[in-house]
Order: C-alpha cells, then sequence, then structure tokens
C-alpha cells in the first residue's frame, strides 16, 4: 500500500495508509517542519498548507485525497530565497513563540492569491480561522499588508 | 506577617520555597561542576555576585572563546517565544564587543548550562542577562591583560573591535580574543570586580536587533521539540485518565499490542501509553486503548458557577495577612463606604501546539542513562523530579531544552518529559517522541486558578481614600516542579507506586503568588491585604501568565475606578492623587497623552437602577499596574463598544505606555506588552475552563474560545527608557492593566460595573438589565 503525492514540485510516495492525514505524511515521511500539530479538528490553522492554491487543513485531509499540487512553507522560499511573506513576517518581528506561524503565512498565501489587495477588515477575516495564543495579531497584520503591497 | 522584605537581589523567583531551592541549587551546580565542590566547601562566605552569577560562578560556565573566531554564550534560561535569546546576544555584543555573528547560544542544558531555574516571572534579563554582563566585563578586562602582555601596550591603550584587540594608536600589533585563548583561561570563578559598560557606551542595547529564531520559524526550518527527529525515532501517545483520580479499572492492552506498528504498550498503574513505528498508528493504538479502558471516576470536583466562589471561600486554608498599614487617624475620617467582590475562573494556558517531548534511554539497560528533549521552562528543576519519579540518580538524565508553542506559564511541558521517559524505558536505545493530543493538553495541564477577590474602602470628606482592604481566596498558583515535598509531575502520581504531589504553597512577598500584586502601590491612608491560600486542590492548578496579579489587578483597578465613582473624581486624576512613584505618575501620564484622555468623573456604579438601553454605547477605561510591583511600569488605556442588545464587547484600540528601566529590545518589548494586552483580553472576554462534577470538559477549542483576528483591537505601545535604571521584566507587565482599563471602559459606556470575568454576552445583558 502506499499514496504518492506532489509537494513543493516533486512527486513524492509514502507508504501511509489512505486515510491518514496529510500533515503526518509531509512531517514524518517527507520531513517536512512546517505543518504543525495544533488540534486534530480544522479549528487552529496551524497544520495548514496550499492544495492546488487552496488553504486545506492538512490534520484532516486524508493524504490520498491530497491529489493535485500541494505547497507547504518550505515551498514558498528558504532562508537563501525568501517569498514576500516570509520577509515581511521577519521584517515586522510578526512572531513570538512561532508555533502558528506556518499557518497564518499559508492562510495569508491563499489570500493574496485571491486578492491581489486586502484591506485590513477582509485580511482580518481571511485569518478569523487561524488562532495565535501569543497575542502576535496586530503584527501578522502588518506583515501581510507589507507583503501585499510588495507583491501588488 | 507585615510588608518588611527581604529586599536582597533575587528574591523573586517564581520558586515557592526560594531558600531551599537556592540551597539545593548550589548543591547541583557543585555536583554537575564537580571541580567546583572543593571551592565551595572552601568558601562558605563567597561574595554575593550580581544575578544568576551568584549561583553559577564559573566564568567559562557562562561563556567560551573559540579557537575558530566564535564566543559561545551559556545560558541556564531559555526561550519562550519571548526573544530572550536575542536580548542576551545584545549584551554580550555590547560588553565583550565582538559582533552578533559570531555568538553561538547554547541555552537551557542540564549537562553544559548555568542553572538558573526557571524561566518565569518576567527575571531573565535581571538574572541572566545581569550575569552574562559582569562575566562579559571581566572576560573582556582578562583579555586585555593578557594582550598586553603579548603586545607590549598598557591595558588601558588597548581597544576592541569584534575580537580583534590593537592599540589605539602608534603601534599596530593586534591580537584577538581567539587568538589568546592559550593565554587568557576563564577557567575561573568570576569576581564581578569588573564594572560592565556604561549605558553610554551600548551598541546594540536599547536597539531592536531582529530575533534570531525569526528565519527558522518562518521557512519551516527545524525550530521546535516537535520538529526533532533522531535516528530510529518512533511515536508515543498517552491514555490519560479521563478525570482526576480516576483510577484504572481494566484495558486490553493485549489487543493494542497486536496493531499494525505498535512497538510497545505500557502500563503501570493508572499510567498508559503507547509507542508505534508511525505517529498515526500510535494515534490509532491510543484511541483503541481508551476506548478499552475501564476507569472508576471519584466525581469530587468542586461545584460550578457562582456556587464554586462560595465553596472556595469556605475551603480549607491557610490565612495570611500579607500587609497591614495601620493608620487609625486616617480610618477614622472616612465618610464613605464601598464595598465589592470581583471573581475569575479557572483559565487555561491553551497553547497552540500542544505539549511534546522526545526521550532516549541506553541501549544497555545497565547503563540507566536518559536525554530528554523538552521544551520546559525549567530543565534542573524538571530532571531533579524525573529522577525522583524514576527513582534513579540524576546524574544519569540530561534535559535539554527545545523550544516548543509559547508556554504562558506551567503548561504540559513537563508533564509530557516524564510521559516520553516512562515509556521510552520499554524501548531501551530507542528515542520516542511523544506529543500529547490536544485533548490531552486542555484536560491534563495545570490550569490558572480560580480566585475571589473581596474589596472594601473608605474615602474622606476630599475624596481620599483612608481605608482599603483587599482581601482573597485562590488554590496555589505555583506547582511546579521541585518541590522538596514531593514531585510535581502528573504521570508520577498515577505509577503502581505513586509518588505524592508537593503541598499548595504560595509564593512569598514581595512578589506574592495568589496575593501578587494584592498589595496596594497608591498611598491609602491605611491598607490591609489577606490572602486565603486554599489547602486541597480538588483541580490542579499552577503558574498560569502573572499568576495572581491578572486577578487581583482587575479588583484593585475596577475598585479605583469604583471608588473614584463614590468620589465623584476623574480616574485618572484620583489614581495620580494616590500615587506618588513618579515612574508610575509618568507611565500614567504618558497613557493620557497618547490617548488624549479628557477628564470627567468616573461613573458611580452604586446604585445603578435602570435598564441600560441605547445600541452601541462607546466607553473608555484607564488602569495602571506595577507588575509584582517589583517589575515593568505599565499604563493603559481602551475604548471600547458594548451592544446593548447582543451583550458584545469590541475593545477597539488599547495605548499603552511601559517603563522597564534600562530597554535592551525596544521591539521585543513593544511585542511582549502587545502580545500581553491581546492575551488579557482574551482572557477578559471569553475564557473559563469548565468542569463539571467529575470531568474537565474544555477539551479542544470549540469548548475553550480564545480572541480571534476580527477581535483583535488596534495598539499603540509608547516605551519610557531610563538608560540609567536597571532593566525591569516585561514579559507580564500589560495583562493586569489590560482586563483594568476594559472593565472600566465598560463602566464608562453603561454607568454599570462587570465583577465576574469572564464578560461574556450573558453577562453584559444582566449587567444591563
Amino acid at each position: 500500500m502506499s499514496v504518492s503525492l506532489s509537494v513543493n514540485g516533486k512527486r513524492h510516495t509514502s507508504p501511509a495508509a489512505p486515510e491518514t492525514p496529510l500533515l503526518y505524511v509531509l512531517r514524518n515521511d517527507l520531513g517536512l517542519n512546517s505543518a504543525k500539530y495544533g488540534c486534530g479538528i480544522a479549528q487552529c490553522g496551524a497544520c495548514t498548507v496550499l492544495l492546488d492554491g487552496q488553504a486545506v487543513r492538512s490534520c484532516v485531509t486524508p493524504c490520498a485525497a491530497a491529489q493535485g499540487q500541494i505547497t507547504t512553507l518550505e515551498g514558498l522560499g528558504s532562508t537563501d530565497k525568501l517569498h514576500a511573506l516570509q520577509k515581511a513576517f521577519i521584517e515586522e518581528q510578526a512572531v513570538q513563540c512561532g508555533y502558528c506561524i506556518n499557518g497564518m503565512i499559508m492562510s495569508a498565501k491563499a489570500l493574496l492569491d485571491r486578492v491581489r489587495n486586502p484591506d485590513e477588515k477582509q485580511i482580518r477575516e481571511a485569518m478569523a480561522g487561524n488562532l495565535c495564543r501569543c497575542g502576535t495579531h496586530t503584527r501578522i497584520l502588518r506583515a501581510i499588508q507589507r507583503a501585499a503591497k510588495e507583491l501588488a | 506577617m507585615n510588608t518588611a522584605h527581604n529586599t536582597s537581589a533575587n528574591t523573586t523567583m517564581d520558586q515557592p520555597t526560594r531558600r531551599a531551592f537556592l540551597k539545593r541549587t548550589s548543591l547541583t551546580v557543585a555536583f554537575s561542576l564537580s571541580p567546583l565542590l572543593p571551592a565551595i566547601a572552601q568558601a562558605p562566605a563567597a561574595a554575593v555576585l550580581p544575578g544568576s552569577l551568584n549561583g553559577n560562578r564559573r566564568l567559562d560556565g557562562w561563556l567560551r572563546i573559540n579557537a575558530n573566531g566564535t564566543v559561545t554564550l551559556l545560558t541556564g534560561k531559555v526561550e519562550l517565544g519571548q526573544g530572550i535569546l536575542t536580548a542576551l546576544t545584545q549584551i554580550v555584543s555590547d560588553e565583550l564587543d565582538v559582533d552578533l555573528q559570531r555568538l553561538h547560544v547554547i541555552s537551557g542544558d542540564t549537562s553544559l548550562t548555568p542553572n538558573e531555574g526557571v524561566t518565569a516571572g518576567s527575571l531573565s534579563v535581571q538574572d541572566s542577562g545581569t550575569a552574562l554582563r559582569f562575566a562579559c566585563a571581566e572576560a573582556r578586562g582578562l583579555m586585555l591583560a593578557a594582550a598586553a602582555i603579548k603586545l607590549g601596550v598598557p591595558a588601558s591603550d588597548l581597544q576592541v573591535t569584534d575580537g580583534t584587540i590593537s592599540a589605539r594608536q602608534g603601534s599596530n600589533a593586534r591580537t584577538s580574543y581567539w587568538g589568546l585563548t592559550g593565554e587568557a583561561s576563564l577557567q575561573r570563578e568570576a569576581s564581578a570586580k569588573t564594572a560592565p559598560k556604561p549605558s553610554s557606551q551600548h551598541r546594540l542595547t536599547g536597539t531592536s536587533v531582529q530575533r534570531r529564531d525569526i528565519p527558522a520559524k518562518v521557512t519551516g526550518g527545524e525550530a521546535f521539540v516537535q520538529d526533532l527527529r533522531l535516528p530510529g525515532m518512533v511515536h508515543g501517545r498517552v491514555v490519560r485518565p479521563p478525570a482526576p483520580r480516576a483510577k484504572l479499572v481494566s484495558v486490553d492492552v493485549a489487543a493494542v499490542q497486536r496493531m499494525a506498528g505498535v512497538r510497545a504498550v505500557h502500563r503501570d498503574g493508572n499510567f498508559l501509553a503507547v509507542a508505534a513505528d508511525r505517529e498515526e498508528q500510535a494515534i490509532a493504538a491510543a484511541n483503541a486503548l481508551r476506548a478499552s479502558a475501564r476507569w472508576d471516576e471519584p466525581g469530587d470536583l468542586p461545584p460550578v458557577g457562582a456556587a464554586l466562589f462560595n465553596h472556595m471561600k469556605k475551603a480549607r486554608s491557610q490565612d495570611s495577612v500579607v500587609a497591614d498599614k495601620k493608620d487609625a487617624t486616617a480610618a477614622a475620617t472616612a465618610t464613605v463606604k464601598v464595598n465589592a467582590e470581583y471573581t475569575r475562573p479557572y483559565q487555561a494556558h491553551a497553547s497552540i501546539g500542544p505539549s511534546c517531548a522526545v526521550a532516549q534511554w541506553s541501549a544497555n539497560k545497565a547503563d540507566n542513562k536518559l536525554h530528554v528533549w523538552s521544551h520546559s521552562q525549567s530543565v534542573f528543576p524538571l530532571r531533579n523530579d524525573m529522577a525522583k519519579a524514576l527513582r534513579m540518580p540524576q546524574d544519569n538524565i540530561i534535559v535539554s531544552h527545545r523550544e516548543g508553542s509559547g508556554c504562558y506559564g506551567h503548561n504540559g511541558a513537563d508533564d509530557v518529559a516524564l510521559d516520553a521517559a516512562l515509556l521510552a524505558r520499554a524501548l531501551p536505545g530507542v528515542p520516542v517522541r511523544l506529543q500529547w493530543m490536544r485533548e490531552d493538553e486542555f484536560a491534563s495541564e495545570p490550569l490558572g486558578s480560580a480566585m475571589v477577590m473581596q474589596m472594601s474602602g473608605a474615602l474622606d470628606a476630599a475624596g481620599k481614600v483612608v481605608d482599603w482592604q483587599h482581601e482573597l481566596w485562590s488554590y496555589t498558583h505555583s506547582t511546579r516542579p521541585f518541590d522538596p515535598d514531593g514531585v510535581n509531575l502528573s504521570a508520577a502520581w498515577l505509577l503502581q507506586e505513586p509518588h505524592k504531589s508537593g503541598p499548595a504553597r504560595n509564593i512569598p512577598q514581595p512578589a506574592g503568588g495568589s496575593d501578587r500584586n494584592a498589595v496596594p502601590l497608591y498611598n491609602f491612608g491605611q491598607h490591609k491585604t489577606i490572602n486565603h491560600l486554599l489547602l486541597d486542590m480538588p483541580i490542579r492548578t499552577s503558574a498560569l501568565r502573572t499568576l495572581g496579579a491578572y486577578a487581583n489587578t482587575f479588583a484593585l483597578e475596577s475598585f479605583m475606578d469604583e471608588m473614584a465613582g463614590a468620589a465623584g473624581a476623574d480616574p485618572l486624576a484620583f489614581r495620580l492623587t494616590h500615587m506618588t512613584d513618579p515612574r508610575g505618575r509618568a507611565v500614567m501620564e504618558r497613557v493620557a497623552a497618547m490617548a488624549n484622555w479628557k477628564s470627567a468623573p468616573a461613573p458611580d456604579t452604586r446604585n445603578a437602577k435602570s435598564p441600560v438601553k441605547g445600541g452601541v454605547l462607546k466607553g473608555r477605561g484607564i488602569a495602571f499596574s506595577k507588575y509584582k510591583n517589583l517589575a515593568s511600569y505599565v499604563a493603559i488605556i481602551m475604548d471600547i463598544a458594548v451592544d446593548t442588545r447582543s451583550g458584545v464587547i469590541s475593545v477597539e484600540k488599547a495605548w499603552s505606555a511601559v517603563d522597564v528601566g534600562l530597554v535592551v529590545n525596544p521591539d521585543g518589548v513593544r511585542n511582549q506588552i502587545e502580545g500581553g494586552i491581546v492575551q488579557s483580553a482574551s482572557w477578559s472576554l471569553f475564557e473559563t475552563a469548565q468542569h463539571d462534577s467529575r470531568h474537565l470538559i474544555s477539551r479542544n477549542w470549540p469548548d475553550y474560545r480564545i480572541m480571534r483576528f476580527p477581535e483583535v483591537p488596534a495598539l499603540q505601545v509608547e516605551l519610557i527608557n531610563r538608560p540609567d535604571e536597571r532593566s525591569l521584566g516585561v514579559g507580564e507587565g500589560s495583562q493586569g492593566p489590560t482586563v483594568g482599563a476594559l472593565a472600566n471602559a465598560f463602566a464608562n459606556a453603561t454607568g454599570r460595573r462587570l465583577r465576574d470575568l469572564p464578560f461574556t454576552p450573558d453577562r453584559v445583558k444582566l449587567a444591563l438589565a
């Protein structure tokens, strides 16, 4: 039994059972750190990845159902070649502990791909499903606005 | 007890029995750095050294100059997302004259770093920063002395630029720290006799250096213990009792052992855990174990709702008079008396990432060695309690810190480390990564205690407070590891041969635990604070950020406005009238200027009668605290809107003025203040960790709502830098004033007072009816 996935532009095969949440395949079979286990029921957003450009919760997405182009935070950019969102999060120091940040950036990416220049209210609404406990929200809002400007 | 305090530099550690703690700390150091043992034995009256240098006196315990041109900084404090490691590198860079790029940091490792107890209480810059400042100043002096001999130039004529030592003028001779490792050894005891630089010579202290941990966190780097992958690592999960003190009657271990990928099912009394090759297999096996387990649940939890607070006021307690400033002459001038009672429910740390640890035992069972990677706030105390729980020598255990999700106090971090160790013992040599499920975290973490605060006060004819009484009831806020009379790790209580937990304790004043910030800083005629520490703990509680200060500041700052209302005074003017500390006055005056505060009498909420209507009502409130009465000064003004029909409170904007003395990293301070405002607003509007007679019933986010993006206020923070004052802790500075400003804004908007947290729509509607 194996599952084939396209992640960050490459094909991968995992020995996972088809109903296995995509989260564990990404983390443990592909060695990708970004998507995080937070709640297991799609309520916090820490596990967010993109599937064909849509933000999905990898903790409730069976890996066999993730047929399409999967993009993780690692696929956006690296420390040597940062994506505009990653750069903006650093510039705004929009992190405290950082456990939620994968979800913040991936949800923001899905938003900016859909809405080129969102206003603050649109960003707040789009990010409502991503929980942050450190209270870094206002910095995250500024970082998304900064990235939106750079990408526009 | 009176308000006379021990005022030595280190009295504020978040440990209940500090003296005992320090005593044992020095022993720990002696054992882990055995060459030091004779030195300590021969020098019982060694001079008191600054900050954590006092308990960790070796220079090379803090600093290593490496031949490859790098410097290793060692600290016992750990990164919790508060930016402490970046702040410490700024301090080291300034004192040593070495660029940040050369600095390598090792933090929180029982085999490598100084023992600095717990990273808590907003003390890291004070404890570790101070130690490093003095250690670096001394190391720099030693290097300069060695360079003077080598170069034939007096030390006073030498300068250091990024570790290179050269003559200021006249000579081209030069050397460097890394060229002097043979001549100038740091393998010696610190004297702290070399004065650190004056703030005028700091290059990086006081600047917003970017955090060193953020790039990995925004790119999917290995940043957390959850990301640690060791060769051959397997995955573990626990099955915790469904209710406090539940006993395991039966469970089908054999069936679970046959499940795919399962490597070990471990039962020890009421402790139940499983390891499997794959994470999803471990989760499936844990679910199967849980489904087959039968438990005997005692159903002994305290009542809920208002009955909880009545129960608390009658529960077995240890009572103490925390402060008692008497002035019978002033009290005799009382003309108006005011009373009010405030409550706060149980609340959760609710970290976004459930707790996690990796544990690995020696492959050879006879070696009996254990290595644990943990996001504990206190790796040394954790090691101490793990050794007791596992009934093995603590020298056989290494605990290495790796970051986790923000903890906000004592969450599941320590507990899960013992869980992982217990399970891994069944698989010698195999690293076991054990992460709690979300439900484990909510139901097993120690909660922030429910609290009741009864306030009474009196005004004289001129509207000045002549009497102030603050009486509080609370479960303990301190059940961290390192209690001398128990093991404070939850799995230890579940074993076939169980350990007992430590007793309820209170951190003594001046920091205080339950009674933190319950002694007014305002200058009143007389004041008295009484603390009832509840001795039985039906629901486990421990340190949640600020301990009692959040609830006490809620009561104190709300009551301040209630008194102002009774006096017909403006809330800001009323506070300033009673505040003599110029730094307290300065933050209030600054925040008033920031928000353009308009003077007006506080509402008199004592006899509110007719229902409040009118759609959306706007209000503004102010509050102040000096955290712990020892750390940062913070004043906050908050604007809110109250929808009288839905009962929903919207926080629109918060302004904050902050004095933390010498600012090491301004953006880091702002980040902490901002985060504290949002977190406290979330506690205050939404959060109750619920229970019924048997169970903790808040188990996942749908049962425990926290603030979301659309509800977060706009924030404006200004710092009053005082470069000649010592740095004060900031990590918990804004939570207390936030709830005070919010409660006062509600009264300002509606003329009614909310005295029970959280301010839910139902409570708002009741208050307005």
